[in-house]
């Protein structure tokens, strides 16, 4: 295929409601017609039940039609590899690594990282803002606060990878730090790796 | 109109005044629900009735967790309803683990288990221990973070039936290929039983990194240890 016909092919994209905002700003900005993308937002609280994941793109993708191009935007994202015969299934192609903490930081700073401290809660930007909903009720520690133990017993620190410089989000992950009783940092990863990853991925 | 009181679902009930068999089956669902209270109040009205603490353990506390489990495996429980069915079973537990310790029956087998280095997600595992105890297991849990040297000491340590491998990462699950060579470099592989479990593994990864069974769930653990237990022992003894 020609880079002319490239930067026109229709392309479906499947991604976790998580990436929406940033997903958006990336796509909007990569070379040709940005109308060329149809993109799909899952609930990003499948997070909490990732064996689900596999059958909701497969579904989201439907009977797409021929000369369109699927792109997944998740990583393996916890579905333990099922998540990769359902991308081959449907011909596509997926955002690299085992989840968004890796692709947004990047494979070998997040390697680092988890190497450093394996007991490492991550957030992101969008896991910062909807920390309450995704993490304290999602499991379930607003009806049963004895689970933080049970959960988070061998944490001991929040690591805040953050995409948006944007302060109030930092203190957003310090918050939920504290919420969880852990010790907070914050590394500011942007946008590169994952703009690399999706520019790599719908290429 | 009647003049029967109506009892609402939020009625508690009075576990002493039902029958063996009810109480039984409500427990099932007290530990559904995760209640700990109520699963310690019926483990002593059953243990008070004369049952022994085996049968306790086997008809209300193991066959409640496996009914928890096989809703888990099907979506209909999530991670916190199994953890709190969980804690209502360690309510009972702890309650019949001293008089199953009197009653000086020897364990099914003994397991040693762990999460494997790099990783230090335990609830899965913990489950997986409990489950085996309940199963009748003797559990060596060298909780997480794992190092292949600190399983062999384990295993010189303890002398299991099984050796346990836990991850939840990916980036960790590999680890379990290393301690199982390494096993098999020392000429110790055919020495025990080697489970692996953990929510990114399947029975594909399983056999390629040569353990004897993948387990789904806390409770397909118990019931492979069991299974290949007995057939090791058979095996052993024709």
């Amino acid at each position: 295929m020609k880079v002319s016909e490239i930067a026109s092919a229709r392309t479906l994209v499947v991604a976790c409601g998580a990436l929406a905002r940033e997903l958006r700003n990336i796509l909007a900005q990569l070379p040709g017609d940005a109308d060329r993308f149809d993109v799909v937002f899952l609930p990003a609280n499948l997070h909490n039940r990732p064996q689900d994941i596999p059958a909701a793109v497969e579904h989201a993708v439907g009977d797409v039609g021929a000369g369109v191009r699927v792109f997944i935007a998740y990583a393996d994202c916890g579905t333990g590899g099922l998540l990769d015969p359902v991308v081959a299934r449907l011909h596509a192609t997926r955002l690299p690594g085992a989840h968004c903490y890796e692709f947004f930081a990047g494979s070998s700073v997040f390697a680092t990282l988890a190497e450093t401290e394996p007991g490492t809660f991550y957030l992101t930007d969008f896991l910062a803002r909807h920390f309450d909903a995704l993490v304290v009720q999602g499991l379930g520690i607003d009806r049963h606060p004895e689970l933080r133990d049970q959960y988070f017993a061998h944490y001991t620190r929040v690591v805040l990878l953050s995409q948006s410089d944007d302060p109030a989000v930092v203190e957003l992950g310090r918050v939920a730090a504290d919420r969880l009783e852990l010790a907070f940092e914050h590394v500011h990863v942007g946008l590169i790796p994952f703009a690399s990853a999706i520019e790599a991925g719908v290429a | 109109m009647t003049d029967e009181p109506v009892v609402g679902d939020d009625e508690p009930i009075d576990l002493a005044a039902l029958g063996d068999a009810e109480l039984t089956s409500q427990m099932h669902d007290d530990l559904y629900d995760g209640l700990a209270d109520e699963i310690a109040e019926g483990t002593q009205i059953l243990l008070d009735r004369g049952f022994s603490a085996q049968q306790v353990l086997d008809d209300a506390l193991v066959e409640g967790m496996r009914i928890v489990g096989i809703d888990f495996r099907d979506g209909i429980l999530f991670v916190p309803e199994v953890l709190l069915s969980a804690n209502a079973m360690k309510a009972g537990m702890k309650l019949l683990r001293p008089l199953l310790a009197e009653t000086g029956a020897k364990p099914v087998g003994k397991m040693v288990i762990g999460t494997v280095k790099g990783d230090i997600h335990d609830i899965g595992k913990n489950l997986v221990a409990m489950m085996m105890e309940g199963a009748g297991f003797e559990v060596v849990d060298l909780g997480v973070n794992t190092t292949v040297d600190e399983y062999l000491a384990a295993l010189d340590e303890h002398q299991p039936d099984i050796l346990g491998l836990s991850a939840l990462l990916t980036t960790t699950m590999p680890y379990m290929k290393i301690v199982i060579d390494t096993l098999r470099e020392k000429g110790r592989r055919d020495d025990y039983i080697v489970l692996v479990g953990g929510a990114p593994l399947n029975e594909e990864f399983g056999a390629a990194v040569g353990a004897d069974a993948y387990c789904r769930d806390a409770s397909i653990a118990a019931e492979t240890a069991k299974t290949l237990v007995a057939q090791r022992r058979a095996s052993v003894t024709t």
